[in-house]
């Protein structure tokens, strides 16, 4: 129990202190995540709103298949991914490997079908009118589905969040695809394997709870914003 | 509509939310030091951003703290940045027979040998040595304090009354360990015998928190012993001398990878300054590695 409130004490200490190495973890799994998040709701959003508002052959299994997606092992892509980015791979010219660039490609992969599966499972239940009044309205196509998203707002910033939460705590694409790269792409999970390994308990869980500590800010104010937009 | 008039309080909660998010982000980024998307490239031009090669190791040299020791100082004196993705020895090998790092390395010399007949490396460049050792439970139930070689105890962990952890990755020291079963004459199995696919300081904490033994390098059980509990059981058997050589790639195999660079660190590593870094290194009062054989 001693070890644990330790640890909690320099947690503190080690957001508080400004310790430079720690808040390099921090940075670079916030980059990373927020990059892969950002590009992972690009590309959702359309994805989301197509299979939401379709009515097509094959939907049921496009559905299926994005909810399958969902629960992809994160080494799973890791492993595939690498063996695109390797030398030998189809992409292996843009020595991507061990970079953070090759990590957000990872997380993108893991986010998109959150984001996907959750706006068009909102879309779904949302009220069909919705477009159709809009379209009516003389609006365009495009702010008509601006205009579904904002109806379905809080549901949209919900999966974000969640796609978030997803790519900033997971340690096998980071691990397989970054390569743990001291200053470079190691990050907070990585940093806490590495550390856990070598039996440093103390500062790997303080990073655990740095991680918590900033994860947990953020739900209050999406909380907040959800909360406070009137349902 | 109740919906009209809360929507723009609404819409501006969420951008409010989604500010804050990204102030929190951009905080916590400031020391960091590159941008994703801009991964130092060798075919742009950089102008002020230093060359970086990869270099992948084994979890003994980077979990022992040597190589932080090293590059530093390396990186100033060349201009020549290292990346270190450290991983077992096997892997270190594939890593770079597929070109995926610009150099290596490891401390396995008869895959190394291999690695280099196959045209994939250069040549082995001796960097520096320690030795491997047996460490275990002070308790030591099966008395390996008392033989003298490694052949001797790795015959009482036959017997199955404590387990043993191996490293089961492929990597120099689980390709020793294979080696020393080699010369008993029998093939480990058994509850006894735990493969934990883990790198050298996992497969340390492991040990100690399942009071097993294990077969270690020096230099990351010394780098490690204040987290540990446990103990030295056997060391100084010629059989467990621990090399640790780089080799740079063959250009011919991969012509874009940073042959120069990498040869740059070849000399710098083998040379001067590094000996005596090497020798200087200590970790909790202990020498990690030394460069005898130079």
């Amino acid at each position: 129990m001693g070890q644990l409130f330790d640890s909690i004490a320099e947690a503190f200490h080690l957001l508080s202190g400004g310790d430079i190495e720690v808040y390099g973890l921090i940075g670079t799994s916030f980059r990373v995540a927020l990059t892969s998040t950002v590009i992972a709701a690009i590309i959702a959003f359309p994805l989301g709103i197509w299979l939401g508002l379709g009515k097509f052959k094959g939907k049921r299994a496009i559905d299926i298949i994005f909810n399958t997606l969902l629960f992809l092992p994160t080494v799973v892509v890791g492993h595939l991914v690498y063996m695109f980015l390797t030398r030998e791979g189809p992409l292996g010219d843009y020595r991507l490997l061990f970079s953070q660039t090759a990590i957000v490609i990872g997380q993108v992969i893991l986010a998109t079908p959150i984001i996907t599966a959750m706006v068009s499972n909102a879309i779904r239940v949302a009220d069909p009118r919705i477009m159709a009044t809009s379209l009516a309205l003389g609006t365009g196509r495009l702010r008509a589905y601006a205009a579904l998203l904002g109806e379905i707002r809080e549901l949209v910033l919900l999966s974000v969040v969640a796609a978030f939460g997803r790519v900033i705590a997971e340690v096998g694409v980071s691990m397989m695809l970054g390569g743990n790269i001291f200053g470079k792409t190691r990050t907070i999970t990585t940093g806490i394997a590495l550390l856990t390994s070598q039996g440093e308990f103390g500062r790997a869980t303080a990073l655990g709870l740095v991680l918590l500590i900033i994860v947990f800010i953020i739900n209050i104010l999406v909380y907040q914003a959800t909360h406070r937009a009137g349902t | 509509m109740e919906f009209q008039g809360n929507f723009k309080s609404a819409h501006r909660q969420i951008l409010v939310t989604i500010f804050s998010v990204i102030v929190i982000c951009i905080f916590s980024c400031t020391p960091a030091r590159d941008v994703p998307g801009e991964e130092p490239d060798d075919t742009s031009g950089e102008t002020q951003q230093n060359v970086v090669i990869k270099l992948a190791t084994t979890t003994s040299v980077d979990n022992s703290g040597l190589l932080n020791h090293l590059l530093p100082v390396f990186t100033a004196e060349t201009g020549i940045e290292v990346d270190v993705i450290a991983v077992g020895t096997g892997a270190a090998l594939e890593m770079g027979r597929k070109g995926d790092v610009d150099i290596v390395l490891v401390h396995a010399p008869e895959a190394e040998q291999e690695f280099i007949d196959e045209g994939f490396g250069l040549a082995r460049h001796y960097v520096a040595q320690n030795e491997f050792v047996i460490v275990g439970p002070g308790s030591d139930p099966l008395g390996i304090r008392n033989v003298r070689t490694a052949e001797e105890a790795f015959s009482l962990f036959l017997s199955g009354d404590l387990q043993f952890i191996s490293r089961g990755d492929n990597s120099g020291t689980h390709k020793k360990e294979l080696s020393i079963w080699e010369l008993v004459g029998e093939t480990p199995e058994g509850d006894w015998y735990i493969e934990s696919g883990q790198g050298m300081g996992a497969v340390l904490t492991i040990a100690d928190q399942m009071e097993a033994y294990t077969l270690t390098d020096s230099g990351t059980y010394y780098s490690m012993v204040n987290h540990l509990d446990l103990v030295l059981l056997l060391l100084g058997d010629p059989a467990l001398e621990n090399i640790y050589s780089i080799i740079p790639l063959n250009p011919e195999l991969h012509p874009d990878l940073l042959h120069d660079e990498a040869m740059e660190l070849v000399n710098w590593i083998t040379g001067p300054t590094s000996i005596d870094l090497i020798n200087d290194y200590e970790v909790n009062t202990h020498r990690l590695f030394n460069v005898a054989n130079r």
